[in-house]
């Protein structure tokens, strides 16, 4: 045991949960966009299906190829999600361990398994397997991922409201299975996180099909004649630029465009529902996201001043919205939102002013607890995630608007904010993520004070930790995943990029008629012919 | 004895029975990537034989970790805790394993190739030798504490139990993979993993054969003896069919080993889940270490669902992909440019309306 070196035991939780923040937000890049787009292509391989227009093979062919490039990282990282619970985590897996691996082991054997095994299916399965039902596999490894979802949240949403269970042995155990996964937040969080991901997936159609338009325009492909209505051109040096591929980008951006909007309406409903969720389950929470040091019924738009001191004594707020905070959290005006000021003297009631005196706090044991989030990173986390995913919808009915006449403007600087403007979702989706784990601390299973049964249900982060783990070998897998991860996102992103360079042709070689000639057989269901395999590694 | 309880350690048994029998193969594959392939269309070949159904023979492993959480979280929560340090390596060999399949085909270059080739074959090695290292420890001890926290540093688990596991499983997956190779390509390379196997079988099978042995000789329960000598069986006919040019027999005389060995020895250990070797009144045993019933009863609904479909879609997944390939049936890989107009200062080709 390590408990004689107590200095290094905070330091080990510390490094623990930087681990945690980094791998989770990192595999929540890859999550997104495959639940995402992963929709978007069954849906364009079924209008294939059901009109037989090329262009829709085309950008199932294309979009899927970027999909896989992206889904194994997800694949890959996500393998680390399930086993850092036991290794970093296993005082928290004891504790929670009849509840929380349910959903876990459900996600795997219901959900992973689906998902790539009919992945498996459609990558390989092209010309070998009859057409409908090589389509039925790529919904049903899409259904697969979204399920996958709705499990991850149900784990994580009884880290925010613990229901179902009850206590044995000063452990919680699992008395209502139906409880445990229709729990409200979790429902919420669901929407949240789908919507979320169809605006990651919209955005990333948009930014990447505004480039290929503004590349037709600049090889002089297509041009536009005096009302600003575009004329479709084609190359015979390009590879790919024939008449079609101009389709296949418009219809692309549109597709994309919309597809951002409605998530966005949908992200901000369920955000919504969220926020009056967090209002009643986690109100230190809700406080923490505004700042807001005393009671009130406003919200800020900003808050100047050092907003994490711990008295907030220094919180100037610059500009409010009065009664909005009232609306976010309780559908009125005038509901009186409780300030951290009021909230902490109530949670020091229920919970205690001091870590227990055991052994398990290591080096926090006996000293106070700081019940406030870090404030900084909650306030502004949760504008963030606000912010991004606004200026994504509003880029994408700009985006619309522009490209009403059928291709984009030649601006540069219009491209490269179409391009940096895929980051937007990305970064709402990580900052939303940020902002609700941040803002449970210092809980890991955070105690729900309004309501009886869940109130006594509650884990500090500080004596999750694994203990038996030292310092450095916390140390040493933080760098090295950490490296490995850097480096994988460079070559991942290298990858994309010269697979978003190549065009269609990149997805679809036959399309190259620099090339050589070839005959266009590609209907659904047409066949290979011979042996060679329609796809290999 | 309680039912559920022994109920999931027989079903946990059997996802790691499912993860080495099905990840066996192409963790093999992988290590075969460097050592059996002699150019560039026999690594290829090899990669394509596993292509379609890697990922989802990952998923037992997934299953199993999930499941081992959700039924015995004191078990997952110490056995992953204590093996840290190789778990890290088993984590960065499996990404690096994972990224390389979908990648190594996606640049045309032959030092791009040689990099994955080398991320596959090291990372299924490593896989490999860590799953099999902590599975050999599970079943013969850790240094664990009263809380079930492991003491003694972070190399603790380092013992022989956890080379010998780990070579087990290196062994079984090479020996596997040499036979699945000869059962799905045609031409050379089945002729060639067909000797492979002829050759080396006894060897590769050896270290899991000590393993067993081992943990039948601690826990002296006459049915391990049983169930290893069913194992040798299945060894010596796998070796006959192998000799005969019967390669499916082959392939499954293998798997059938691989499945006595493992019921030996988890039947051997039980109801002893992760014996601590420091006290055995720590020992974490199917009962101290479950999930309530309630729980498990849940958890035992959703396996019976859940596990024989898994078994019936990936078996259809390799009825579709059941036909042999050779290099002839690959398709040539493809480069391409970007699909840019002549850089600034030449003229723009731009066909018109």
């Amino acid at each position: 045991m390590c408990f004689k070196d107590e200095g290094n035991f905070v330091e080990a939780l510390d490094i623990a949960r930087w681990q945690f923040g980094i791998v989770t937000v990192y595999h929540f890049l890859m999550v997104p966009l495959t639940i995402g787009l992963g929709t978007l292509v069954a849906l364009l391989q079924t209008r294939w299906h059901k009109s037989g227009n090329e262009a829709y093979l085309r950008m199932t062919k294309f979009w899927g190829k970027v999909f896989l490039i992206n889904f194994i990282m997800g694949v890959a990282t996500g393998i680390v999600q399930e086993f850092q619970f036991g290794m970093a985590w296993s005082e928290y897996s004891r504790f929670v361990g009849d509840v929380f691996g349910a959903p876990l082991a459900m996600e795997a054997l219901l959900a992973f398994f689906v998902e790539s095994t009919f992945l498996g299916l459609w990558i390989f399965g092209w010309k070998k397997l009859p057409a409908k039902i090589h389509l039925a596999c790529i919904w049903i490894a899409v259904c697969g991922s979204i399920v996958s979802a709705y499990f991850i949240l149900v784990a994580n949403s009884w880290m925010q409201h613990p229901v179902g269970v009850e206590m044995l042995d000063g452990r919680p155990v699992m008395v209502d299975a139906w409880a445990v996964f229709t729990n409200n937040t979790a429902l919420v969080a669901f929407f949240h996180t789908i919507t979320g991901a169809m605006a990651v997936a919209g955005g990333f159609l948009l930014g990447i099909s505004w480039y290929q338009l503004w590349r037709r325009r600049k090889d002089g492909i297509d041009t536009v004649d005096a009302t600003g209505r575009v004329i479709v051109g084609e190359s015979a040096t390009i590879p790919g630029r024939d008449k079609l591929d101009h389709s296949v980008w418009i219809k692309s951006l549109r597709i994309g465009a919309v597809v951002a909007m409605i998530a966005f309406a949908g992200s901000a409903i369920s955000g919504d529902l969220s926020g009056k969720l967090m209002f009643e389950q986690q109100p230190m929470k809700m406080a923490a996201a505004e700042a807001a040091c005393h009671d009130g019924t406003s919200f800020s738009i900003l808050s100047l001043g050092d907003v994490g001191a711990k008295d907030c004594s220094d919180v100037v707020a610059v500009m409010e919205v009065p009664g909005l905070l009232s609306f976010l959290a309780h559908n009125d005006f005038d509901t009186n939102i409780k300030g951290v000021n009021t909230l902490v003297p109530e949670y020091q009631e229920k919970y205690g002013t001091h870590y227990p005196d055991e052994a398990k706090y290591g080096d926090l044991a006996n000293t106070e607890i700081n019940y406030v989030p870090i404030m900084p990173v909650t306030y502004w986390g949760f504008r963030m995630m606000i912010g991004f995913g606004g200026i994504a919808a509003l880029a994408a009915a700009v985006a619309l608007w522009v490209t009403r006449k059928g291709t984009v403007p030649q601006a540069t600087w219009l491209m490269r904010l179409a391009i940096f403007g895929i980051l937007a979702p990305f970064g709402a989706n990580a900052a939303g993520w940020i902002f609700t784990e941040m803002g449970r601390q210092p809980f890991v299973v955070a105690p729900n004070p309004a309501m009886s049964g869940v109130d006594q249900v509650f884990m500090f982060t500080a004596s999750a930790v694994s203990r038996g783990v030292s310092m450095g070998e916390m140390v040493f897998s933080l760098v090295a995943l950490g490296t490995v991860y850097a480096v994988l996102l460079v070559v991942e992103v290298k990858l994309l990029t010269k697979y978003i360079r190549g065009g269609v042709v990149s997805a679809m070689p036959e399309l190259d008629q620099t090339k050589k000639k070839h005959d266009d057989e590609h209907g659904p269901g047409a066949e290979g012919g011979d042996d060679v395999l329609a796809f290999a590694y | 004895m309680d039912f559920l309880p022994t109920l999931w350690f027989i079903l946990i048994a059997v996802l790691w029975t499912g993860y080495l029998f099905l990840e066996g193969f192409d963790l093999g594959v992988g290590m075969l990537m460097k050592t059996f392939a002699r150019d560039e269309k026999e690594r290829r070949l090899l990669l394509n034989t596993v292509g379609p159904v890697w990922d989802g023979n990952e998923v037992w492993l997934l299953t199993a970790g999930g499941a081992t959480f959700a039924a015995f979280p004191f078990w997952y929560a110490s056995l992953f805790s204590a093996l840290y340090i190789p778990l890290v390596f088993v984590l960065l060999a499996l990404i690096f394993r994972a990224v390389a399949f979908e990648y190594r085909g996606k640049i045309h270059s032959d030092r791009w190739r040689t990099t994955w080739d080398w991320a596959i074959a090291l990372g299924s090695f490593v896989a490999a030798f860590g799953v099999g290292a902590m599975l050999a420890l599970t079943t013969t001890g850790l240094p664990l504490n009263e809380n079930g926290d492991r003491v003694g540093g972070p190399f603790a688990w380092f013992t022989g139990y956890a080379v010998v596991g780990g070579l087990a499983l290196v062994g079984f997956a090479l020996v596997h993979a040499a036979a699945f190779i000869a059962l799905k390509t045609d031409g050379e390379v089945r002729h060639r993993a067909r000797r492979l196997v002829g050759r080396y079988l006894p060897f590769a099978l050896l270290p899991m054969a000590v393993w067993a042995i081992a943990v039948a000789v601690e826990n002296g329960k006459w049915f391990s003896w049983v169930l290893i000598a069913v194992a040798v069986v299945a060894a010596v006919a796998s070796w006959v069919a192998n000799r005969a040019g019967r390669e499916g027999r082959s392939f499954l005389g293998l798997g059938g080993f691989l499945l006595a060995g493992v019921a030996a020895i988890f039947s051997a250990v039980f109801p002893v889940v992760l014996p601590s070797t420091l006290n055995p009144l720590w020992n974490l045993t199917v009962e101290n270490a479950s999930s309530s019933s309630y729980t498990l009863t849940l958890m035992s609904i959703v396996a019976a669902v859940g596990v024989p479909l898994v078994l019936a879609y990936q078996a259809w997944t390799y009825w579709i992909f059941r036909k042999r390939i050779s290099v002839a049936h690959l398709p040539e890989p493809h480069d391409f440019a970007p699909a840019v107009g002549p850089a600034a200062g030449t003229a723009a080709v731009g066909g018109k309306n």
